[in-house]
């Protein structure tokens, strides 16, 4: 039964649709798949263990742990708080697109925040409410708008520019993959075709975030 | 000089195992974890993967890979409690230091890339970039904040272990791809679809490829492993093997699946974190937000890809 070694495939999608641990289901999708392509148990765990030893290239980017790890304990994130607190009097549109334009900035040079956690929540949704209600008071549906629209620009300043970054594990990922696919490529060739997107993001969220200080018009007279 | 590439890399892989065994010493130590022993035995089979990689026989590194299947089933690789940042020493080293902070971070990625550029170190340049680039932007960060050897190892291994197993994922997904490649599946599962789809359409395969990969990722809530698994399946017969640039197509690739990602609440980090940490009445308010960005730029990728990579 040929078939049976596409049960890997149904693992990983099934595994990781209901939560179960990831690294457990990648290692026994991988065990399965072998399995069931008629691998006796020495081929299989030696393929294993070459294929884990050949993409340790993608781990690489636990060498810069030490390195974030010295700046954020003096003061990453206090440094950057300082420098967007410091806009107070801004549209919503702007404080959301400057937000943007920061974390694409630290995507392109590997400064993963957890965003959502560390600038989201403390800063950027209750600077974004304060411009908002300038012209006219919220209501409970616009609050709710304001902190979804919030943490929508994070993940996309997040995910579009991440792979800006030569050692970002997505990057590394996809260089690992494609050489073991046969198809090499370099983390430069994928920075720079990164770099559209990034581009076309940046554009679209802005004025998508321009789009909505329309909302918080005030009221016509009359 | 290709040799000199090799030699490095050998030496940053005994760095990072150097970096693994340090914080499997350290989670041995946090016994209010309590898979403490398991977290620790986890990163120290790690480490001497990394350190020893091929003076290791390859079966096993494999059983070595299964032991740490098996730790993860019983969930006994867990973080744990991690010592934050001292809120207070930042502040008064941010005021200090001032916005010259990121400038290690600066370091880091312009050598990476400068080095990456260097011909005579063979296909290793940009691996070997990242591990000279880490080096001397960790060095400019040790001189910045004159942080004496016993905060670096703190902070060290202080990282590493938040990372948790998360951290290996990446490499692990990379593995099941190489996996998939011996068993052939790509190739099967190529020929189940050629048989519903029209093989030969350049623009077709586009399209096939960037849906895919995104509507998979929705279902798995994660881009990496759908990337693995249908850039193997799809990517490669369907739009590389028609003449496609393979750094387009992985690179725009890997982007349509994050599109998906915005969309889909099984990628709870994203979309339903921040549901509860800013107390949202809608559940789904952080999706529908990003649903119009989403698909917009897929489409937009789908195009680029189809016009960049022929």
């Amino acid at each position: 039964m040929e078939y049976l070694k596409l049960l890997g495939i149904v693992i990983i999608v099934l595994g990781f649709a209901f939560k179960w641990d990831t690294v457990a289901v990648v290692v026994i999708a991988a065990l399965v798949t072998g399995l069931f392509s008629g691998m006796d148990i020495l081929t299989l765990l030696t393929t294993l263990g070459q294929s884990f030893v050949q993409n340790r290239v993608v781990s690489l980017f636990f060498l810069t742990l030490p390195m974030i790890g010295l700046v954020e304990s003096h003061g990453l994130k206090e440094v950057a708080v300082n420098g967007i607190q410091k806009l107070k009097t801004l549209t919503a549109s702007r404080i959301l697109n400057l937000y943007l334009i920061v974390r694409e900035l630290g995507g392109v040079f590997g400064i993963s925040l957890s965003g959502q956690v560390q600038f989201v929540r403390p800063l950027i949704t209750p600077m974004v409410t304060a411009a908002a209600e300038v012209k006219r008071p919220l209501t409970a549906k616009d609050l709710d708008e304001i902190k979804g629209r919030s943490a929508a620009v994070d993940n996309f300043g997040n995910f579009f520019a991440q792979n800006l970054f030569v050692a970002s594990g997505g990057v590394l990922l996809i260089v690992s993959t494609m050489d073991s696919l046969k198809h090499p490529v370099t983390g430069t060739q994928i920075v720079l075709y990164t770099v559209p997107i990034a581009v076309v993001t940046l554009i679209t969220v802005a004025l998508y975030n321009v789009w909505f200080d329309r909302r918080f018009k005030a009221p016509k007279k009359g | 000089m290709a040799q000199l590439g090799n030699i490095l890399l050998t030496v940053m892989y005994c760095l990072i195992g150097f970096l693994l065994a340090i914080a499997g010493i350290e989670s041995i130590k946090a016994k209010d974890n309590p898979a403490h022993i398991g977290t620790g035995i986890f990163w120290l089979l790690l480490a001497v993967v990394f350190a020893f990689g091929t003076l290791i026989p390859y079966a096993v590194t494999g059983g070595i890979i299964v032991i740490i299947g098996i730790l993860a089933l019983f969930k006994q690789i867990q973080v744990g409690k991690i010592a934050p940042v001292d809120p207070k020493f930042a502040a008064t080293a941010a005021k200090r230091i001032g916005g010259w902070v990121f400038f290690p971070s600066v370091v880091l990625a312009i050598v990476s890339i400068g080095i990456a550029q260097v011909k005579s170190l063979g296909p290793q340049a940009g691996q070997v970039g990242i591990g000279i680039g880490a080096a001397v932007s960790l060095i400019v960060a040790i001189l910045l904040t004159r942080a004496p050897v016993k905060m670096l190892y703190n902070d060290s291994q202080r990282l590493v272990r938040s990372v948790g197993s998360a951290g290996v994922l990446p490499q692990l997904l990379a593995t099941l791809g190489a996996v998939f490649t011996a068993a052939g599946v790509g190739t099967l599962t190529a020929k189940l679809i050629a048989n519903v789809f029209p093989a030969g359409n350049q623009f077709l395969g586009v399209v096939l490829y960037c849906v895919a990969m995104a509507l998979f990722t929705a279902i798995m809530g994660n881009a990496f492993a759908a990337f693995a698994v249908i850039t193997a399946a799809i990517g490669i017969p369907f739009v590389v093997a028609q003449g496609a640039n393979p750094a387009v197509v992985a690179a725009m690739g890997m982007t349509s699946g994050y599109c998906g990602t915005l969309l889909t609440p099984m990628a709870a980090n994203f979309n339903s974190l921040p549901v509860a940490l800013l107390e949202m009445h809608d559940k789904m308010g952080v999706i529908k937000q990003q649903a119009p960005i989403a698909v917009f730029l897929l489409l937009i990728q789908i195009v680029m890809m189809y016009v960049l990579a022929f």
